[in-house]
């Protein structure tokens, strides 16, 4: 060690002792309370070798749950980036009243229990629901099909693109908008070759927490779906049902490709918070 | 004065308006109320279909009673958990250079990016009897799994994050300046930490724990895996409401859905107010 490493300790730096003492404690946490169980999904896929993991996950029961999956996310999630741009446009390129209480309308999905989240809908068309009788009446079915599991998905979903592109947008401010109506673009020139360059990292961030989520959502989708194994289960619903059956291989092995999902996700983040960070909202720039 | 007033108005005047306002506005509305605001009042106006007596007496039964109990106490204790250890993440992240740094820093965010199911299956089977700690935990005497313990443990797991998150912005933007004062005055680290920077990351660390309680309250998928759903002993509200349902008793369900529903909007306007007051204070 170089003499000029071995300095004296600064006026607002802690002992070498206690720095390492609360690294250690840092690492000890997340490695026990988050390092731990996302190694424990991999390590039980795995415990009784490869070939019982990738017959669970070839499984027709577990293809039909991921093609729910995947169908689930191709609805909601496109629908609730349109709604976050446009919520974040109206709320931040123009002024009106009621602003804030609008803005925490638009929160308030993040409060609720997902459980709550799906039984809103029950509520609403369930057989004893509000439009129950007239559902049944009409041969629709909403709880325990397609759409209840999209609506439940999108309610949970709600928040996370728009959340991410208020902030943004308001810091942006308006004037480059303003330049270019002036100038003689129209509305949707305007939209299209000045805030949505502008925005685009910062949407795809949204994009892809509310992607996550979707594709991973339990409570909310378990309340509508009715657990009709091959018809009405999601790919977090199978890892439920092979669990509770004691398929423990088979429901870690489908659980790892949603732990793999999360990875990549945590990753395309990190990435974005990275590289792009003046272009996302500031609160996630590190 | 006057004249401010009035090239400022003109000013605002001669300021474009952008277009689009009525469509988004109105589109932003329209979806909000169809997804939001319309199925939140199927849900508050159901339970009254019992009468008040009726809601009274779902509420105050036992094993409701004993739900909401271990849902809001359990979820206190892990937030208070999460005060504690998610201050020193986030103090080590923002201050320290370590080795894995990077990997513990994405790994901060696992709880959100992972599916509740999966940590939940996970979270049961690593402290299980026979599991990677719950094997130690047995020899030192300690149940994990299937107890009130194992709802806590699910429940530090989901909150972690929201701690994390909300304290490193405001730990990064604080100067060192308070502290070198502190020190040049003569306070130890430790005096320093307690009465100059602990203040300062009060607001931070009330905020960041009230949210991580707020989503801990209503946590389903990660917990009802590890907590073996006893009535009485470790069955969470949330899994209550899903029994009501498959019972057909929607009134009885949306009557505790309510009571949770309450208790989470208190926290959030709670939080609301605590901001304002400190924006005032500024």
């Amino acid at each position: 060690m170089s003499a000029a490493r071995r300095r004296l300790r600064g006026p607002v730096e802690e002992s070498p002792a206690a720095r390492l003492l609360l690294i250690a404690v840092t690492i000890g946490f997340v490695g026990l309370f988050l390092l731990a169980p996302l190694a424990n999904v991999f390590a039980s896929a795995l415990s009784e070798g490869r070939a019982m993991a990738f017959a669970a996950i070839g499984d027709p029961d577990a293809l039909s749950a991921n093609r729910l999956t995947l169908i689930v996310a191709a609805i909601a999630v496109p629908l609730n980036a349109i709604f976050g741009v446009s919520a974040a446009w109206a709320i931040t390129k123009h002024d009106f009243p009621g602003k804030s209480i609008l803005v925490s309308l638009i929160d308030l999905p993040f409060s609720v229990s997902p459980v709550i989240s799906g039984l809103v809908y029950v509520l609403m068309f369930g057989l004893q629901g509000w439009l129950g009788p007239f559902l049944r009446a009409h041969d629709i079915k909403i709880i325990f099909a397609l759409p209840g599991i999209v609506l439940a998905t999108m309610f949970v979903t709600f928040p996370f693109v728009a959340r991410e592109l208020i902030p943004l947008m308001s810091d942006q401010g308006r004037t480059e908008e303003e330049a270019a109506v002036t100038l003689g673009a129209s509305g949707w020139q305007v939209f299209s070759r000045v805030t949505l360059p502008n925005i685009k990292w910062g949407l795809l961030y949204g994009v892809l927490l509310c992607n996550a989520r979707a594709m991973g959502e339990f409570g909310a989708v378990s309340v509508v779906s009715g657990h009709i194994r091959g018809l009405t289960n999601t790919m977090p619903l199978h890892v439920e049902v092979l669990y509770n059956d004691y398929q423990f291989v088979g429901a870690f092995a489908v659980a790892s490709l949603l732990a793999m999902l999360a990875i990549v996700t945590l990753v395309l983040k990190t990435f974005l918070e990275w590289r792009y960070a003046d272009e996302i909202a500031a609160q996630h720039r590190h | 004065m006057a004249t401010a007033s009035a090239a400022f108005s003109a000013q605002t005047r001669s300021r474009p308006i952008l277009p689009g306002f009525g469509l988004s506005l109105g589109f932003t509305l329209f979806y909000l109320s169809a997804i939001v605001l319309i199925p939140l009042a199927a849900l508050l106006l159901r339970p009254w279909s019992l009468g008040w007596s009726g809601f009274r007496a779902v509420i105050e039964a036992p094993r409701v009673q004993a739900a909401l109990e271990l849902s809001f106490g359990s979820a206190a204790i892990a937030a208070a958990i999460n005060g504690i250890f998610g201050l020193i993440v986030a103090w080590t992240l923002v201050r320290y250079r370590f080795p894995f740094k990077r990997l513990i820093d994405a790994l901060v965010d696992l709880p959100f990016a992972l599916p509740t199911a999966v940590a939940g299956i996970a979270l049961s089977t690593l402290y299980a009897p026979k599991g990677w700690l719950g094997a130690p935990l047995a020899a030192l005497g300690i149940k994990a799994a299937y107890t009130p313990l194992g709802v806590v443990i699910a429940l530090t797991f989901i909150g972690l994050p929201f701690v994390v998150r909300t304290l490193e912005p405001v730990l990064s933007d604080l100067g060192l300046e308070a502290e070198e004062a502190a020190a040049t005055l003569g306070a130890s680290r430790a005096q320093t930490f307690l009465r100059v920077v602990l203040p300062a990351l009060a607001p931070a660390l009330i905020t960041g724990t009230a949210l991580a309680f707020a989503r801990a309250v209503g946590e389903y998928g990660s917990v009802i895996f590890i907590a073996g759903n006893l009535p009485m002993v470790s069955e969470i509200a949330p899994l209550l409401i899903v029994i009501k349902l498959e019972q057909y008793d929607y009134a009885g369900a949306a009557a505790i859905g309510v009571v949770m529903l309450a208790a989470s909007f208190a926290i959030v306007l709670a939080l609301n107010a605590f901001q304002a007051f400190l924006e005032r204070r500024r």
